[in-house]
Parts: C-alpha cells; structure tokens; sequence
C-alpha cells in the first residue's frame, strides 16, 4: 500500500504540469475572459449611457421575484459553477489522454525504464498507479480547482453587480454549491469506470509500441472503422456501421473525456436531460444509474482486458 | 555457501543473430567479476536475462530465484545500474531519495545521504541539470545505500572523465563491497577494473570463453618478452600471441611450462587487456 502511495506520487511528480497546473491555468484563464467580458460590458455600456443598475429587470432581481424566478436564477448559477468545471474537464480529457500514451512509453524511449525496473516493484503496481493517477487523483485536482473558480466567478458577478446598487449577495444562498460539489466529486468513481476502456487501449499502445504511439492508438481502430464501414461488415452482425464507431472507435479512444464518457450510454442520458429542464441529470441518482447498464460493464471488462496486456508488455517487452 | 548465479545452457536469439549460445557458468558470492566481451558479444543480454528483463532458453538461478518468473522478489535482493544515465530527467535529488527509501525495504536512508553529503549534489536539483558524472554520483549513492547481494554494473562508467572513474570504483571497493555481496561488471575500460576483479569471464559470440578467477588466470597465461636470436625457438611452443616492443617480441602463452619460457627470457603476468585482443583476436574479421 505504502508504495502504491509513493507511485502515484512519482506520477503527481512528473505530470505536475498536466495534473495540477493545467486545471488551475485552464481556470484562471476562465475567469479572466469572464472579467473581461464585464469590462467590456460596462464599457459599452457606459459609452451608450446605459446603466445595468437603472435597468428596471435588474432591479426586479434584486428586489422582487416569485418563486419560479428564483429557481431560475439558482439554476443559472448553478450552471454557472458547472461550467467552469466543464471547461477544466474538456482540458483534463487531453491530459489524460497523452499522459496514458506517454505513462509506459517515454521511460522507454529515455530509457529510464531501467531505473524504475531496477526497484523491487511490480510490473502490476506500476500499471495500476498510472490508471489511478489519471482516473482518480487528476479528476480530484480538476474538480477541486473547477468547484473554486465557480465560486469566484459568482463572486466576481454578485460583486460586479453590487456596484450597480443591486444586491444579489442573498440571492447566491439560492446556489446549491454543496450539491453542485457533491454531484461532481460523487461522478469520479463513475468516470474512472467510463474511462477504462481508453485507459485500456491507450496504455496498452503506450506499452507495446515501439515509436510513435499516438499514431498506432488512433490510426488503429480509425482504419478498421473506415474498413468495417466501406464494406458494411457490421452487417453480419445485424448491427448498422454507427455501432462499431460508437462502441469501439469512441469508446477506446475518447472515454477519457468526462463528457463523452456519459453520453456513451445515449439512451438513458437523454432520457434524464430530456425529462428535467434543471441540472437533476447531474444528480448522483441520475448519473449512477449508468452503472444499470450493461455496455458500462462490457466496457469495464474489456478495459481490464486491454490492461493486462499493458502490464504484460511492460513485463517482457524488451527494447531497452 | 551456494552459488549466487547458476546458469546453464543460456540461449538467447534475436530475429538475425545469437545473443547468447549455450552458456553456462557459475558466480559465487563475494566475488566482483568482470564480464567482458567486444561490443555484440553478448554481455548486456546475459546481464538482462540475470534480471529477468528478457526471455530466454535455458537454466538460470540467481540467489534461488528464477528470474523469468519471481522477478518482483529477485528485485529485492538485487541492484543494478545499468549504463550510465538511465536516472529520469525531471526527477530532483530528494525526490529520488524519498521514492527509493519508501519502496526499498533494504534501502539505508542515512547512509545514502552522507554519500550524497559528499558530493556537490543539491536536494533540489534535477537530474536534467547535472552532469554525465553527477548523475552517476547520484545513481550510486542510491545503490550503495541499499543492502543488496547482488550488484549488477553494466558499462557504468562509460563516457566519464578520469577523476569520476576512479572515484567511482574506489567508493565502491571502501563503502560497499564485503564478503556477503557479489558484484558483477561490465566495461570496456579494462584496465580500471582489472585490480579490483577476482573473477574474470570473456564472453565472445554468445559462449563463455574463458571463466577463471584472477589466480588462476596468472598462474595459466604467461607473457615472456624474448630477443629476436631465439624468436623462432619461442614461436614453436605456439604462443597464443605474439607482438613487438621496441625490437623485442612478447609472446603471450595460455598453460605452457613456466620454466621453459623462463629460459627463453623475462617472464610476466599478462595484462587483462592484452589478454583480452589476444584472446578476440579476429572478432571483427
């Protein structure tokens, strides 16, 4: 266990860059375009003599709303702290994915695989460490990071509007940043799930290639795809050709992104988006109920599949 | 004690060429032993199937363990450093240290640290700002530090300066090496490790050819540098070799009477390294 630790450490090391700063500049820059949105706002504004303060629906915000207002403005606030977090997860999909094609190949290249394998450490271990720092650890980082922006950017808003004369400082108790928080720290377990098949694939590649892993990662299940669609194999399986890209080319190479890893079961997401004009689908009860599905399951089998053969290339692949 | 390595029959083949034909040999525990080859001999793949980082046919018993199978465990017991500069290049000095002290459970933390005492290192350096030399300081102050049986060195001190060999092998003749460890080396610098060695092996093509330790060596090769007058008389006992210094002829004998060749002229030890050109002569033909 104790070095179990320290490999996840040793990844966090080397990939502080993807992990950690990656997320926080991602947020930053977030937050930034969000300032200067406003400041553009306030500028035409001011040229064109219009003051958000006077505006009478400004008022009513701050002043007078039913009840249907309200929870249209804590949805949006709510969306608000999402976003942030959607954006830092788009960036953390690219982190994993190289960081998988790189995690038992670089060490090769640079032969530093030498060093690690010259440490009473199982081939296994190492595998794992890598599948738990980029499925568990980076996604920790990214919603950490994601939840704080969100809350700044409202503050940023509440306060930006504060100066118009507008207090909106009580509306963000209508925010639900616990249940915004909770909904994207409970979905990791769900996402490292969703993400073995690529995590699978790509470590897989990143272990038996010999140069240039990215290109056999995508070139390899594209081609079939382009060969299975051209001669409309998946006929044999009584399956239209869209299966084949969704099942397999998607799912092997872009599960790691969180967003696509829920739209992989389409049917029941849809179902929930399509019900609820709020962010329920969100919910830990809505997402979990992907675990009812059997293609997630498939997916994991096969993941786990795929990295066993990582952990068996990296065992007897023998190039150094 | 029983032998540290017991390998037989070792046979390994690479898509064109053999790497390793059939060879057997035996290294006993605290011994350093010199495997030395011409480049393609074989070395570093007889070094890799000792730590289980390649297939091969054959048997092969390192410390009791069978390298292709309990690897993980023969880890434990064994250290290597395998050419220089394989440490990665983000990873600082405290780093290192931190990381091998939590997953070695025969690593000696203090003791590692006063070698690094020792030397220029900075705790937040990184590997990538160092020098070849540094790195090799480094690489082996975490080495030493470990209690290991086996040490596996291969080429460790190929492309540093003079100053860093020395001070390499010197460290690890005072600080590391007892009568419980074994050190197995292999370097093309023969004359650097030829006073620490007490075993030598060659290896050409593949198959052990010559497998002594350095007694046994002085006592069987024989070099006798003889005037041109009796030349022909020393070249009629077959000498392994034969070349010319200043108008005289050295002849280097494997196994001949030693009073025969004292009659002939001044007798010595041969050099591993004159040894070794005798020994591969036509490798590369």
């Amino acid at each position: 266990m104790k070095t179990f630790y320290w490999l996840v450490k040793r990844e966090f090391w080397e990939h502080r860059g993807g992990f950690f700063w990656a997320p926080i500049i991602t947020g930053g820059v977030f937050l930034l375009l969000n300032i200067m949105g406003i400041i553009t706002a306030e500028v035409v504004g001011a040229r064109h003599g219009f003051d958000f303060g006077a505006s009478s629906v400004l008022h009513r915000v701050g002043t007078q709303m039913d009840a249907g207002d309200m929870s249209r403005v804590a949805l949006t606030m709510d969306i608000a702290m999402f976003s942030a977090t959607m954006l830092i997860a788009v960036v953390l999909g690219f982190v994993v994915f190289f960081y998988y094609l790189g995690a038992l190949y670089d060490d090769r290249r640079d032969r530093s695989i030498l060093f690690w394998k010259s440490l009473p450490i199982s081939d296994t271990s190492t595998v794992l460490s890598k599948v738990v720092s980029a499925t568990v650890l980076a996604p920790i980082i990214a919603v950490v990071v994601g939840i704080v922006v969100g809350m700044l950017q409202l503050l940023i808003v509440a306060t930006t509007l504060s100066f118009h004369g507008v207090n909106v400082w009580h509306l963000l108790v209508l925010a639900h940043p616990f249940r915004v928080m909770l909904n994207l720290i409970g979905y990791i377990p769900l996402y490292a799930l969703l993400a073995l098949p690529s995590a699978g694939w790509l470590l897989l590649c990143s272990a038996w290639s010999r140069n240039k892993p990215f290109l056999w990662a995508v070139a390899l299940p594209v081609a079939t795809g382009l060969v299975v669609s051209w001669f409309g194999l998946m006929g044999l399986f009584d399956l239209p050709t869209v299966w084949f890209w969704k099942n397999i080319v998607q799912r092997s190479l872009l599960s790691v992104f969180p967003i696509t890893g829920s739209l992989a079961d389409e049917a029941s997401f849809t179902h929930h988006v399509a019900g609820n004009s709020d962010l329920s689908f969100m919910d830990l009860t809505n997402t979990y109920q992907l675990l009812a599905s059997a293609n997630l399951w498939i997916g994991v089998v096969v993941g786990l599949g795929l990295l066993a053969g990582a952990v068996w290339f990296r065992r007897w692949r023998d190039d150094s | 004690m029983s032998a540290v390595i017991t390998a037989s029959g070792l046979t390994k083949r690479y898509k064109s060429a053999l790497a390793l034909d059939n060879a057997s040999f035996r290294i006993e525990p605290g011994r350093i032993v010199g495997l030395i080859g011409p480049n393609g001999a074989g070395k570093t793949t007889a070094l890799k199937a000792i730590l289980g980082l390649t297939d091969f046919t054959g048997e092969l018993s390192v410390l009791g363990f069978d390298p292709r199978k309990q690897r993980d465990k023969l880890m434990g017991e064994v250290c290597f450093i395998a050419d220089v500069a394989v440490l990665p290049r983000w990873i600082k000095v405290r780093q290192a240290v931190d990381f091998v002290a939590n997953v070695h459970p025969r690593f000696d933390r203090a003791k590692c640290e006063a070698f690094l005492a020792r030397t220029k290192l900075q705790p937040d350096q990184r590997v990538r700002q160092m020098s070849k030399g540094m790195i090799v300081q480094l690489h082996l102050a975490l080495v030493m530090a470990i209690d290991a049986k086996l040490l596996i060195l291969d080429e460790p001190t190929l492309g540093l300066d003079i100053l860093y060999r020395k001070q390499f092998y010197q460290n690890l003749l005072e600080d590391y090496f007892d009568e419980n460890k074994t050190i197995i080396v292999t370097t093309h610098q023969v004359e650097e490790v030829e006073h620490i060695l007490t075993d030598l092996m060659f290896i050409r093509d593949g198959k052990i050819v010559l497998d002594a330790d350095m007694d046994a060596v002085g006592d069987r090769f024989i070099e006798v540098m003889v005037g041109a007058d009796r030349a022909d008389a020393a070249r009629a006992l077959k000498p392994l070799d034969e070349r010319q210094v200043f108008g005289k002829s050295i002849f280097l004998f494997d196994g001949a009477n030693r009073a025969v060749l004292e009659e002939l002229g001044e007798t010595r030890r041969p050099s591993i390294s004159d040894l070794f050109v005798a020994t591969m002569k036509g490798t590369y033909a």
